[in-house]
């Protein structure tokens, strides 16, 4: 904040972002405004910036093993200690935020794209499509995110990529819910009739009038999702169904560890503990802030 | 009024039907109308809430939301092609284009997270085949035509930085920017207050002038109709009950309905200063109007008429001339005329 001289414009100004040019003009007084959303922003970047240069930021390569160090408490060689084949824990994590945040990101893309498109269509278009849709949404919703990821996993087997796809799949009924009762009452709003008015076609309303006014919601829902997708990776991870073996996933490290090592080794849990815990925080943070960014009205 | 009005029809609307139907029954919400637009005029069509003026002009802009509601009988000839027979894509080249509409709440009849000048551009995109950059700088002149101070700014502006009467102009800029044959305005005034109302009437009488716009004027209030019509149906249940020029109209209403529609008109001055002799009451007009699914046999005014006789309740009165361009429906035109002081 500047100085508060009575009948400072500038001052005051400023405090209203009239100054703010450029990109970091703009970033600058946003993280002033949101300070929340800043901090979210900077963890969710920290982790991010940490997955793609994983390489150069873990001291030492996450997969290697070395008998001598197992279990080996936090030190100056082993910042977050190492685990019972001696990998650097500290290394782990670095790498596991990649997996982590590439199956979160996936994840939630994926889930998104699909439950918009039903939402959208299923709102729009009504009559029996919604019908039948939403039925099939009902049904998957049906079952909790958790449950229906195992089981997916369990039909398709641990990888990568169906750890992605078991994990989006769950997520599109609560995006097609939001997204289609948004579009339902958006559809009955007066500039709906006037882009009829003007002559445009129902899809191109749609895409471009319905569409945007519904991502508001749609971004607070995807980046809440964003940090449950790590948990449930996370708990996949845990009970052996996740990314596979010897990628490194803070789920899975945790859950090895959970249960033999938390009393002679807590470091193994603690750590890859506080990234969940720290990137979840971060993106709940970031949601919050954006939805109120993304609204025009709540600009400028 | 004393502006040179072209001849030539524009629009000719000949026995436009539209029924909703629902489970309550059959609404006729439109029976039956007909009139016709010249170049540069404006038709007012008013009426009570719930007459069909609305449904009139969403069913020449075929935007009656179906099902329940369907036009059932009629055309509108807009230069000579039949509205109504179009298909679907061609229709939608017709809206926007040749004929436009104003709404009545520009408070939201604009899309909030898109800057004026994208909305305005966009239907000349969509009609026009410009490009993004002309869109645009043709959607300032648009803006700057409605006399919005500062357009260039403006256009980069959303709406919820526009007050009311700033967004009802750039509606009008954009009904207005493809340079349509028809523009139909919905109540553009019923929103704003009466300093911003005088201001946008004025400006779509000038730009009718300037245009040559054919403007459906559809309002309930009578003072607009008098300081803008040049010609007013007045309809009532969904039906054309009256229509002549606007002076003519308002010094010899031949029906009934218009004669309480002008005695329910409170004026200034109207009870404090008149003498005893001269005091007048505000005239009510007793009753509501009927459900337009539950209709009477005879004239749908007749329960609330003071001149209804039985052949008032037993037969609908057909629409005639009853004065050279002056045309009504009811059976007793000539009881009911009488000339307001």
């Amino acid at each position: 904040m500047s100085v508060t001289v009575p009948l400072d414009h500038n001052a005051e100004l400023r405090r209203a972002g009239a100054f703010a040019h450029g990109f970091f003009g703009q970033a600058r007084f946003l993280a002033r405004r949101y300070p929340l959303g800043a901090a979210g922003a900077i963890i969710l970047i920290f982790f991010i910036l940490c997955g793609i240069f994983a390489e150069w930021v873990a001291p030492m390569d996450p997969l290697t093993t070395n008998a001598k160090y197992s279990l080996a408490a936090p030190s100056a060689r082993n910042w977050m200690g190492a685990d019972m084949m001696g990998r650097d824990e500290f290394s782990r994590i670095v790498h596991g935020a990649r997996i982590s945040l590439m199956v979160a990101i996936s994840a939630t893309g994926l889930g998104a794209i699909f439950g918009v498109s039903i939402g959208l269509a299923s709102g729009y278009i009504g009559g029996w499509f919604d019908l039948v849709f939403q039925r099939v949404v009902d049904v998957l919703q049906s079952l909790p995110l958790l449950v229906m990821a195992l089981v997916i996993t369990a039909a398709l087997g641990p990888s990568l990529e169906n750890t992605i796809i078991a994990i989006a799949l769950p997520l599109i009924p609560s995006v097609s819910r939001v997204i289609r009762s948004n579009t339902l009452s958006l559809r009955e709003m007066p500039f709906v009739e006037a882009a009829q008015a003007a002559g445009m076609s129902e899809w191109r309303i749609a895409i471009r009038h319905v569409l945007p006014n519904t991502l508001a919601p749609l971004i607070v829902l995807a980046t809440a999702q964003l940090g449950s997708t790590i948990l449930t990776e996370a708990s996949l991870s845990f009970l052996g169904l996740g990314v596979p073996e010897p990628h490194p996933s803070w789920g899975r490290m945790l859950s090895e560890s959970a249960a033999e090592y938390v009393r002679t080794a807590p470091w193994l849990v603690i750590f890859p503990g506080l990234a969940i815990s720290l990137i979840v925080f971060g993106t709940n943070l970031l949601g919050d802030a954006m939805r109120d960014l993304l609204d025009p009205r709540q600009r400028s | 009024m004393d502006q040179q009005v072209n001849t030539q029809d524009v629009l000719k609307v000949n026995g436009l039907t539209t029924y909703f139907f629902t489970r309550r029954g059959v609404v006729k919400a439109v029976d039956d109308v007909s009139f016709t637009v010249r170049a540069g005029e404006t038709l007012a069509i008013v009426g009570e809430s719930g007459c069909g003026k609305s449904i009139t002009a969403l069913s020449l802009m075929r935007l009656i939301p179906s099902p329940p509601g369907r036009t059932i009988a009629g055309t509108v000839m807009l230069d000579g092609t039949d509205l109504l027979q179009l298909s679907e894509p061609k229709m939608r080249q017709m809206r926007g284009n040749k004929i436009s509409m104003i709404f009545q709440e520009p408070m939201t009849a604009l899309n909030p997270l898109l800057t004026i000048g994208r909305q305005v551009a966009e239907t000349l995109i969509l009609h026009q085949n410009m490009s993004r950059q002309a869109a645009q700088a043709r959607a300032v002149e648009m803006l700057k035509f409605v006399k919005i101070p500062e357009a260039e700014q403006r256009a980069r502006e959303y709406p919820h930085q526009l007050s009311g009467g700033m967004r009802q102009r750039a509606m009008i800029a954009m009904a207005l920017a493809c340079n349509p044959r028809v523009l139909i305005c919905d109540e553009p005034t019923t929103a704003l207050d009466v300093t911003i109302q005088a201001q946008i009437l004025e400006l779509i009488v000038e730009l009718q002038r300037n245009f040559g716009t054919a403007v459906i004027l559809i309002t309930h209030d009578l003072g607009v109709v008098a300081e803008t019509a040049h010609r007013v149906i007045v309809m009532y249940a969904g039906r054309k009950v009256e229509e002549a020029s606007a002076e003519e109209l308002f010094h010899r209403p031949l029906h009934p309905y218009m004669n309480g529609l002008l005695g329910s008109i409170p004026r200034v001055g109207l009870t404090k200063r008149a003498t005893a002799s001269e005091h007048v009451a505000l005239q009510e007009i007793p009753g509501i109007v009927p459900a337009l699914n539950d209709l009477p046999i005879g004239c749908a005014f007749a329960p609330r008429c003071p001149n209804a006789g039985d052949k008032c309740r037993a037969a609908i009165p057909p629409f005639e001339e009853k004065l050279p361009g002056h045309f009504a429906a009811c059976w007793h035109s000539d009881v009911g005329a009488k000339v307001p002081t």
